[in-house]
Formats: C-alpha cells, sequence, structure tokens
C-alpha cells in the first residue's frame, strides 16, 4: 500500500505537492482545474497588510529553460484575503498556506495576527526573500540577525507553524537554515528565485520594467537541489524545497536530497493539468522502489541517515 | 469547459513570409470557444521556449457537415514559438488550452457593430462577425496594414456580408495611412447610427481607437495583447492599467479581467 501522505513540522499533508506561491494567485482560480483538495497544499500569492499594485510590465521575460519576473507582489492585502477569498479556498477544501510579506517587522507581525485568528489557515509562509521590492521581505532574508528577529517575533504572536522561505542570493543558505531553525521556525522553504537580469541588445535596456528579476524553471533545479541537500546537513526541522520542479522525477530528486515536500510553480504555468501526473508519477516510483511512505524518501541520497518517520507511523 | 489538448494540426496555410494559419483538432475547445476569447498554445515539448503564447480563436473549424471540430489560430513569425508555428505540418501536434478569458459582448437589436483591426489584430474578427451575421447585426471591419500583402481573408469578411474599409500605409490597397483616419471620419458621418466598436491591434491604434470612441461617445470594447505566463490568472505578469469604480487606478490581469476590455475603463497614455 503506497501512502503519499508526508509530514512538515506539524502540517501531515496529503502528498507532497504544493502550489508555490506568487504562481498559483490565490488558489481559487485553479478551481476548475484541479480541486484543491488533491493538492498537499497552495501557498497563496504573497500579502502584506494593505494592497500593493506591484510593478509596472513588462514583468516577466523568457530565458532557456526559465523565466525571470519581477511583478512586484501585486497583491490585495491580508484583510481582503480573508474576507474576499479564504471562506471559498475552506469551502472547496484547500490546505493553505499563506505567504506573508512586511515593509518592516511591525507589518509581518500584524498579518501574523491577523491570520491567526482565521480558520482555515493551515501554516504562514514567510517570504523573507523576494528579490524585486527595494522595502521589506529582502532586507531580513539576506541578513542573519534580520532572519532570526522576523521569525522569532512571528513566532511570539502565532500558534500556526512558522515556514520562513529563503532566498539563494546568499554565500551559505544553510546558515538561514540554521537562524531560521534557532528563532523557532518549524519548516523552512528554499529556494526563492535566483536574482538575474536579461538586456533587450536591440535597445540596449533591461527588459523588465523593474531591470532585475528572480530566475526560476529547470534552469535553477541543480542548484536549488544542491541547497536543500546543504540545509538538511545543516537543520533538524523539515524543508519544503522547490526550484524548477517539472516532472515527478525532479521532486523526487528533492525528496532524496532532503525536502519533506516540495512547491511547484513555473511548471504549472506550462501545464497547469500538472498535478496529477506529479501524484501518478510518484506513487509509480515508490512502488517501482518498494517505498511505501514518503518520508522513506527524504534524504536518502544522502550517505548518512538522517531522520523523518512515516506519517502514518 | 476548460480542457488541455494535445491538438493534431490539421492545416497550415501560410499568408505570407511572416503570417500563417493553422487549424488545429480541438472538439472540445471549438464547441464552447465564444468570439474574443483565446487558446494558450505550446507547439513544441521541451524548454525552449518554456512558456505558452495565447492566441485568440480566429476561426471555428467545421466538419463537413458543419459540426465545429477544431480552432484556428492566427500567428505572425517574430519569435521562437511563432517561427515554430510558421513550419507546423499537418500531423504534428500542439499542446492547447482553453478556451479562456473573457468574450467579447454582442450589440443590442438596432445597433451596428464596427471591428477595428490593425495587422495580426485581425485574429477575433473573424468568430466576432460571423456570431453578428448570426444575429443579424450591420457590421463593418475596418481593417489597416502595412501594405496590400498584409491585408487577409477580405473575401471571408466579404462572404459574410461585412462592409470593409481598409487603409495601408504605402497605399496599395484602400487609403494611405492609419485605419484610424477613415474611423474618425466615418465616426463623425454616422451621428445617427447607434454604433459598438470593437478593436483589436497594436497598442497606439487601441489608444487611438479608445479615445476616438470617447470623444465620439460610443461603446467600445478592446482585446489586448500582453505578455502573457500561464493565462489562468496565476502569475500576474499580463496586466493592464485600469480604473476601479472610485476612479483609482489599478493593474488588471488581462487574462482573467479580459483580453476584451470596456475601453473606457482602461488607462491610455
Amino acid at each position: 500500500m503506497i501512502d503519499l501522505t508526508t509530514r512538515v513540522g506539524p502540517l501531515t499533508l496529503v502528498n507532497p505537492f504544493i502550489a508555490a506561491s506568487g504562481c498559483f494567485g490565490y488558489g481559487v482560480e485553479y478551481k476548475d482545474v484541479i480541486a484543491l483538495d488533491r493538492l498537499g497544499a497552495v501557498a497563496v500569492k504573497g500579502l502584506f497588510l494593505a494592497e500593493r499594485q506591484g510593478h509596472p510590465p513588462p514583468r516577466i521575460v523568457e530565458t532557456p529553460a526559465g523565466m525571470l519576473n519581477a511583478i512586484g507582489l501585486q497583491g490585495i492585502g491580508v484583510h481582503r484575503f480573508v474576507r474576499e477569498r479564504l471562506p471559498e479556498l475552506r469551502a472547496l477544501g484547500a490546505t493553505v498556506i499563506v505567504n506573508i510579506c512586511g515593509s518592516t517587522l511591525d507589518e509581518y507581525v500584524e498579518v501574523a495576527r491577523v491570520l491567526s485568528d482565521q480558520e482555515g489557515v493551515a501554516a504562514l509562509e514567510l517570504n523573507i526573500s523576494c528579490p524585486n521590492i527595494k522595502e521589506g521581505g529582502i532586507q531580513f532574508g539576506c541578513s542573519l540577525t534580520g532572519t532570526y528577529d522576523v521569525v522569532s517575533a512571528i513566532r511570539q504572536v502565532t500558534r500556526l507553524p512558522v515556514v520562513p522561505k529563503l532566498t539563494p542570493n546568499v554565500t551559505s543558505v544553510a546558515s538561514f537554515a540554521r537562524a531560521a531553525e534557532d528563532a523557532g521556525a518549524d519548516a523552512i522553504s528554499l529556494v526563492n528565485t535566483f536574482l538575474a537580469m536579461v538586456i533587450d541588445v536591440e535597445t540596449r535596456r533591461p527588459v523588465l520594467s523593474n531591470g532585475m528579476g528572480g530566475l526560476s524553471g529547470p534552469a535553477i533545479r541543480p542548484i536549488a537541489v544542491r541547497m536543500v541537500y546543504e540545509c538538511r546537513r545543516e537543520v533538524k526541522i523539515p524543508i519544503i524545497g522547490m526550484g524548477g520542479i517539472a516532472s515527478a522525477r525532479d521532486a523526487i530528486e528533492f525528496l532524496l536530497a532532503g525536502a519533506s515536500a516540495v512547491q511547484v510553480g513555473t511548471a504549472n504555468f506550462v501545464d497547469p493539468f500538472i498535478w496529477e501526473r506529479l501524484i501518478t508519477g510518484l506513487g509509480e516510483y515508490m512502488t517501482r522502489h518498494g517505498v511505501s511512505c514518503v518520508a522513506d524518501l527524504v534524504g536518502a541520497a544522502h550517505a548518512t541517515a538522517v531522520d523523518p518517520q512515516c506519517a502514518s507511523s | 469547459m476548460l480542457v488541455d489538448l494535445p491538438a493534431p494540426v490539421l492545416s497550415n496555410l501560410r499568408l505570407s513570409a511572416h503570417y500563417n494559419v493553422v487549424a488545429l483538432e480541438a472538439p472540445a475547445i471549438a464547441h464552447t470557444g465564444r468570439p474574443g476569447q483565446f487558446v494558450m498554445v505550446k507547439p513544441s515539448p521541451g524548454f525552449e521556449p518554456l512558456l505558452r503564447r495565447p492566441f485568440s480563436i480566429f476561426e471555428i473549424v467545421r466538419d463537413a457537415a458543419g459540426g465545429p471540430v477544431g480552432v484556428s489560430i492566427l500567428s505572425k513569425a517574430i519569435g521562437i514559438t511563432t517561427r515554430q508555428i510558421y513550419s507546423l505540418a499537418p500531423g504534428d501536434t500542439v499542446q492547447c488550452l482553453g478556451p479562456l478569458g473573457r468574450a467579447f459582448s454582442m450589440p443590442g437589436a438596432g445597433q451596428h457593430a464596427w471591428m477595428v483591426a490593425g495587422g495580426v489584430g485581425l485574429a477575433p474578427f473573424v468568430t466576432l462577425a460571423e456570431a453578428l451575421r448570426g444575429q443579424g447585426t450591420k457590421t463593418t471591419l475596418f481593417y489597416g496594414g502595412r501594405s496590400r500583402e498584409d491585408l487577409f481573408y477580405l473575401e471571408l469578411f466579404e462572404g459574410l456580408g461585412v462592409r470593409l474599409v481598409l487603409a495601408t500605409e504605402d497605399g496599395s490597397r484602400g487609403e494611405r495611412g492609419r485605419i484610424t483616419v477613415p474611423l474618425d471620419r466615418a465616426l463623425g458621418e454616422a451621428r445617427d447610427l447607434d454604433v459598438r466598436l470593437y478593436a483589436c491591434g497594436p497598442e497606439p491604434m487601441l489608444a487611438a481607437v479608445a479615445h476616438l470612441a470617447a470623444r465620439h461617445g460610443r461603446a467600445c470594447e478592446v482585446s489586448v495583447e500582453r505578455v502573457m505566463g500561464c493565462g489562468l490568472g496565476g502569475c500576474y505578469s499580463c496586466v493592464v492599467p485600469a480604473l476601479d469604480a472610485g476612479g483609482r487606478q489599478h493593474f488588471v490581469r488581462s487574462c482573467v479581467g479580459g483580453p476584451v476590455f470596456d475601453a473606457a475603463s482602461l488607462v491610455w497614455e
């Protein structure tokens, strides 16, 4: 009997596949494509306290096996999310991870407070890694003390699982994983996008209105896998891995590197019906390898064992 | 209903060195697609290019008995995807997701429909013209291109009873110059007609048509074309500046809020 459930700290997910924040709207946009309760979880688009306009277009540009985005965290703000989107997500049975943002520590804390009072929020993913906005986010995510401070401040105001999302745009991601764990994070998710640029050689200007953007897609996958592998050796808390996953095989690579669940973003743009293929593909792999639970795959690429347990045990 | 199909190529009609029309076997999309809606197309598997591209549904392809069996797309080869589309052959398959987006709204009884197309902006108007003919609306197509070689499907529109007003930049067919010049003149001469405008084409043309519609007090819908990541509202890349009820500017996603918008609801530079 194949069991696809997976534990991510206090969370138990029906399978390891999570729709990545910023790549799935607020989830409800996809309700006619995939029953949202078929997904391990839905990580909704990043929310500040107030609405945000985001950057002017062009906001994306393609690259070999990837794409850059600089959306600028356009969003409806946490209050409208709670009023206008959360009830429907709850009705659809989605496991909702809310990605939260802040320009200041106080804003992160306030957004976390608002969400902690709501039924139907499964966890908070802290966006301390968006490369595309000047204020907030990355200023916490690129500093070890900043990461520690924002995680511990939110830890104090919520009983929800706290999952900081780490940036790869630092020298040692593992040291940031350590800071997050020390501050009381329940899990970490990684990686956010890689800061990058595309220049139009005819106009001699960057293509994106914001100049720089974040690189995602299959192009970044081997770097992301390496970073998950490094973090698995550094911390005990569970990891949600992501970066260029476009097939069950890619997802399994992240599990073997040490992720207990994975997020899929860019590939969902290419194929919004990818989820059933991922679920089926993982089940087939587990059958073929005689593995009955996801935890038996988590970290299995490490020569010395890391120790998650089967969700059902 | 939204579907994603590996759609076999039925035909590839090369209209010029750049323009072509590919007919795809996609009954589920042909049955439910409405004028102004679009499909997201990926002509080759793999990661180069990675993303799909949006195309208006150009025609509903029908079998001998008139039943809808597929859709066609009008493409201009300018990038990787459109060059791949230009070189497709019958028997190839194209991944095709649709129908997507907001369709045109139809004119009321007694209203006249004036469609304004620039270049590849002709794309949504065959299906619209068919629907307009179906309800007996008097229809005119204002159609501009670089030269007469860039004006396509004129006989098809004439066959649907559509009056044609043409303009080319080099004057090789119709009036010399931009299509908005004869449009402006016609709007001035048609004060007694209840006219509803529909426009699709380059951004400056859309802005000009929107301004003309406002100046002449005519309802106008535009179909916008933006760089689009997903087509489903997931990525927030295809935004256009719009005004909300309070007159405040904000960005709306053209994939789910459009691609057809009331011209008066958008912000024109």
